[in-house]
């Protein structure tokens, strides 16, 4: 029963109108003469490009301040990070080496793997409990069995100084926004764009500005994944009780005491997931990282895919994984014990501190006798084993025996459901389209998102990018529909069945830690390159969040809710489509928000597959080493991900009106 | 902790210092390694003769293209394969900025052109002349691009002019992109395994005619003249009627090289090494899964005049 009032009518025909000009935007053009109407002329394209780049020039080549250059400044701060990465890498994976070239004597070899893998164990068994302990220690273990150690150990100290770095930096960043309300303003679009923009962007000036190797990595790493640092430090902190905070008033503390005493301890939980965001994107960037110079696992996945060795890439994919798994359990424990009272342990300082004292003993152990079994400092190579070929071949196996059924899959998928949407999408005239956009935006948001949505519409139309991003639309529109279809049901199922709930998270947990180029050369020798194979890869990685948040939705409906559906004799069915699912609706739309952002962040790693898009325009860029137009483009990507962002939210809140969630 | 680390790197210095009697400068050279074994083992013999001849030498792994940027600051040293094919323009635009400079060519040649695989002279009698393909394009469709064939091309920004081939040859094929390397490959290695029909952009120096049998399609040949003149070749009215370019690949170094270390440059400038060499080497790399740094000390075992020559000059 759809009642079918003024404005839903309006609406409905708006939808209607834009659908069938879409069909037939381009005969109508031709007919009337008028192709501009779905081709922007490259006449009225403003270059922005040029612009961009030859500021960038500038910037590099002669911008300074008095004797001091700007280059000079970079790269002083590339000096200052490179001091603590060197110690940490020579500690982890290249040992202190007296001397260069052939000449070189090692002088202290590097950490032995038995060491790591007790220290990990201990800080295991220290934040929580045994399980913990051999969960991390595994997940070592696997590192060494599978050869992987001396890659994992170098990107392992990537992590380990961009992290602090990005957490310390988004946490201070955090405190002056939740400080100042003027400076939160200036930073919050700040952060949508280092969130959205693609970092093959803006690669190239990094490049320029900090050297060329790991140290510009970490500075590209961490100027993605500080962004929800700083958001999340600036929530928690006004989401603390405001009595803790008369408290702290009360018992006169002073601004800093008050900040450091009171607010950020109180705020530490909320703090953790910040922490944890950092260390998940960290690690999400290794594969990108590697491509400049950062070395390690990702380079290791590049070189086995370069040779078409899925099952190496597949492994030392496994091996980013389980490294994120180790390290995001180990901070979460260690953030638990942190927000926990307690006692101290009376005795001696070594009985105090065992585990500090049983790793040292063994760092010093391994670090002489190793002089004497080289076994002690590093796994033995012959005792490795790999299942590459178990990965190759099942490859093989499905490509041989079941390509045809693959292969009509995707035909079907092509012409029921892309070419449709893209064909539509590419027709839907521009000026009709702005229109409509701001009209959206008026109609979710008020005039200011209005203008928003209008402007930076308006923006990519005049950088002669229209086309362009009308395919990025289409790819990430149609894969975000397929993810939301896919990852909701799964996100209810994980809600009500904790068996299945386990099994899901686990698999989503891989999904977003694999990194994407693993899965994304098998999956061009099953489908061929094209469409179809991005729309694959986006799904994957896009999928996560729609599960998470429509599984957090609706475990979070109240139970006061289902006691009165249950009451007035609700089946199970009834419940979930007349409570749960309309309850939870506003967290199912950040989901699909959150989705829609991952979707156009791997745009530039389709682009690796063919596909034809911004995404493709940022890689172009990226191998010609035009800033300009590389910017430009990543910009646009950034400014459709901010449209849907604020349209989203903006929807959700009306929902959560609707529910009385919020007023 | 920094300090001992100091301590030691300035206590290494002086024994470096000291040890290195023939060389101009001990700082590390630092050559780029890229993702594909052909450069790998390029990189490593050169610096590994750089080595014997007393230079410190450190590899550090860069993206093909963004490695200017370096090699412009003097971040990076020396990059050893810069292919006329796909690396013309960025080496152009970095040499004009005079901070790069081009050691010359490394004896190795690039070949780029449409490949099949044997099985499909079957299935296409004729090839590997060209015509052969106005025949049965039909051969080599799919779903996607029925009744015209589909020919895997490179990424786009490799350039090559396969539309424009398609459109001046008549050929009633459809150009598709793969976007990088490794996609292009897994096309190859998917028919491959299935016998099916695939035509597609290789090049050589690579693994891939060494594991997969089959030959390049014999377009006209090449000529500058059939690029830029619509009326020279097959077709009269259009350009692009021929097959493509070959090109050395070519050493890119920081023009800071040759002042800083001007031994070396000599030795890099002499450097020179061919096509069969190199793919048995990369062959033995890729296929029979022997480890780069042993097939580089064989290289040097067994080539150890050549090299003794490039030093003493």
């Amino acid at each position: 029963m759809i009642r079918l009032n003024r404005s839903r009518i309006v609406i409905l025909t708006l939808v209607v109108v834009t659908i069938l000009l879409g069909w037939f935007g381009r005969d109508l053009g031709k007919t009337l003469d008028a192709r501009w109407l779905t081709k922007f002329p490259s006449a009225w394209v403003i270059p922005f490009k040029s612009y961009i780049s030859s500021a960038m020039t500038w910037l590099i080549e002669d911008a300074a301040l008095g004797p001091v250059s700007f280059t000079d400044v970079t790269r002083a701060i590339a000096w200052l990070i490179e001091q603590p990465y060197n110690l940490v890498l020579t500690l982890l994976a290249d040992g202190f080496v007296r001397g260069q070239g052939n000449e070189a004597q090692v002088i202290l070899p590097a950490i032995s793997w038995i060491v790591v893998i007790a220290a990990v164990i201990a800080l295991g068994q220290y934040c929580r409990d045994w399980a913990l302990a051999a969960l991390v220690g595994a997940c070592f273990i696997y590192l060494a069995v599978f050869g992987q150690w001396d890659s994992a150990m170098v990107t392992l100290a990537s992590v380990l100084i961009a992290v602090p770095i990005g957490a310390g930096g988004g946490l201070m960043t955090g405190i002056i926004a939740y400080r100042h309300p003027t400076f939160e303003r200036i930073i919050s679009p700040i952060l949508d764009l280092m969130q959205t923009i693609p970092i093959f962007a803006y690669l190239v000036p990094i490049l320029f500005m900090f050297g060329f190797g790991p140290i510009s990595a970490l500075v590209a790493t961490m100027i993605y994944a500080t962004p929800p640092m700083v958001r999340i430090t600036t929530l928690a902190l006004k989401a603390v009780d405001p009595e803790i905070l008369d408290f702290g008033r009360m018992a006169g503390t002073t601004q800093r005491q008050l900040m450091w005493r009171v607010l950020v301890p109180s705020a530490s939980h909320s703090l953790m997931v910040g922490v944890n965001q950092v260390i998940m994107l960290t690690l999400n960037m290794v594969i990108i990282a590697s491509m400049i110079g950062a070395g390690g696992l990702g380079f290791d996945v590049l070189a086995a895919l370069r040779r078409l060795d899925i099952g190496a890439g597949f492994e030392a994919g496994i091996a980013i994984v389980v490294l994120a798994i180790a390290i995001d359990r180990l901070s979460q424990s260690f953030a638990e014990r942190m927000g926990q009272v307690h006692h101290e342990i009376p005795g001696t300082w070594i009985t105090r501190h065992r585990r500090t004292v049983l790793v040292l003993v063994l760092l010093v152990l391994t670090w002489v006798l190793g002089q004497f079994s080289p076994l002690l400092l590093e796994y033995p190579e012959n005792q490795t084993i790999t299942t590459g070929a178990f990965w190759d071949d099942t490859v093989k196996y499905l490509n041989v025996n079941y390509f045809d059924t693959f292969e009509a899959i995707k035909v079907f998928f092509l012409t029921w459901f892309m070419i449709p949407i893209k064909t539509v999408l590419l027709g839907i005239p521009w000026p009709w389209a702005i229109a409509m956009l701001t009209l959206l935006g008026w109609h979710a948001g008020g005039w200011r998102l209005a203008l928003l949505c209008g402007g930076m519409a308006s923006l990519i139309l005049v950088s002669g990018l229209w086309s362009k991003a009308m395919v990025t639309v289409y790819l990430c529109g149609a894969s975000v529909i397929l993810a939301t279809l896919i990852g909701v049901p799964l996100g209810v199922l994980a809600a009500l069945n904790k068996r299945a709930g386990a099994v899901i998270n686990l698999l989503i947990d891989t999904l977003q830690t694999l990194p994407s180029f693993v899965y994304l050369i098998p999956v061009v020798m099953l489908f061929r390159v094209g469409d179809f194979t991005a729309l694959i890869a986006i799904v994957l990685y896009a999928l996560a969040p729609a599960v998470r948040y429509a599984a957090h939705g609706v475990r979070s409906v109240s139970g006061e809710l289902i006691e009165a559906g249950l009451v007035s004799g609700c089946t199970p069915t009834q419940l979930l489509r007349h409570i749960r699912l309309p309850m939870a609706l506003p967290e199912i739309l950040l989901g699909i928000n959150q989705t829609i952002m991952l979707a156009l962040s791997m745009l530039v790693i389709t682009a690796l597959v063919g596909t034809r898009d911004l995404g493709q325009e940022v890689y172009i860029a990226l191998t010609k080493a035009d800033t300009g137009r590389g910017l430009v483009a990543g910009l646009s990507i950034a400014f459709i991900a901010i449209i849907a962002d604020r349209l989203i939210n903006a929807g959700a809140r009306q929902a959560r009106i609707r529910f009385g969630l919020e007023n | 902790m920094m300090n001992l680390k100091l301590g030691l790197s300035a206590l290494g210095f002086t024994v470096a210092t000291s040890a290195a009697w023939a060389v101009e400068s001990t700082d590390p050279i630092k050559l780029t390694l890229h993702d594909w074994s052909g450069q790998l083992i390029n990189t490593k013999i050169m610096g590994s003769i750089l080595q014997e001849a007393g230079y410190n030498v450190e590899y550090l792994q860069a993206d093909y293209i963004a490695q200017f940027a370096g090699l412009k600051t003097g971040d990076l040293h020396l990059a050893m394969e810069i292919w006329e094919t796909t690396g013309r323009e960025a080496l152009d635009e970095a040499t004009a900025s005079g901070n790069v400079v081009n050691v010359g060519e490394t004896g190795l040649m690039a070949i780029e052109e449409w490949w099949y695989p044997s099985y499909m002279k079957d299935r296409c009698p004729g090839l590997p002349n060209w015509e052969a393909l106005k025949d049965c394009a039909e051969e080599f469709a799919t779903a996607e691009t029925a009744p015209n064939g589909r020919y895997v091309g490179g990424p786009v920004t490799w350039g090559g002019f396969d539309e424009e081939r398609v459109e001046a040859l008549e050929l009633e094929f459809e150009v598709v992109h793969a976007g990088t390397d490794a996609a292009l490959f897994a096309e190859l290695e998917s028919a491959y395994q299935r016998k099916d029909s695939i035509v597609l952009w290789v090049y050589v120096p690579h693994w891939a005619p060494a594991k997969y049998d089959g030959e390049f399609v014999e377009f006209p040949p090449f000529s500058a003249e059939c690029y830029s003149e619509p009326s020279v070749g097959v077709n009269p009215d259009l350009a692009y009627d021929c097959g493509k370019p070959r090109g050395p690949i070519w050493k890119a170094a920081w023009s800071g090289l040759q002042e800083k270390w001007p031994g070396a440059y000599d030795i890099i400038e002499a450097y020179n090494i061919n096509n069969d060499e190199m793919s048995a080497m990369v062959g033995k790399a890729d296929l029979d899964g022997v480890d780069i740094d042993t097939v580089v000390a064989d290289w040097m075992e067994t080539n150890k005049d050549r090299w003794s020559g490039w030093i003493s000059k």
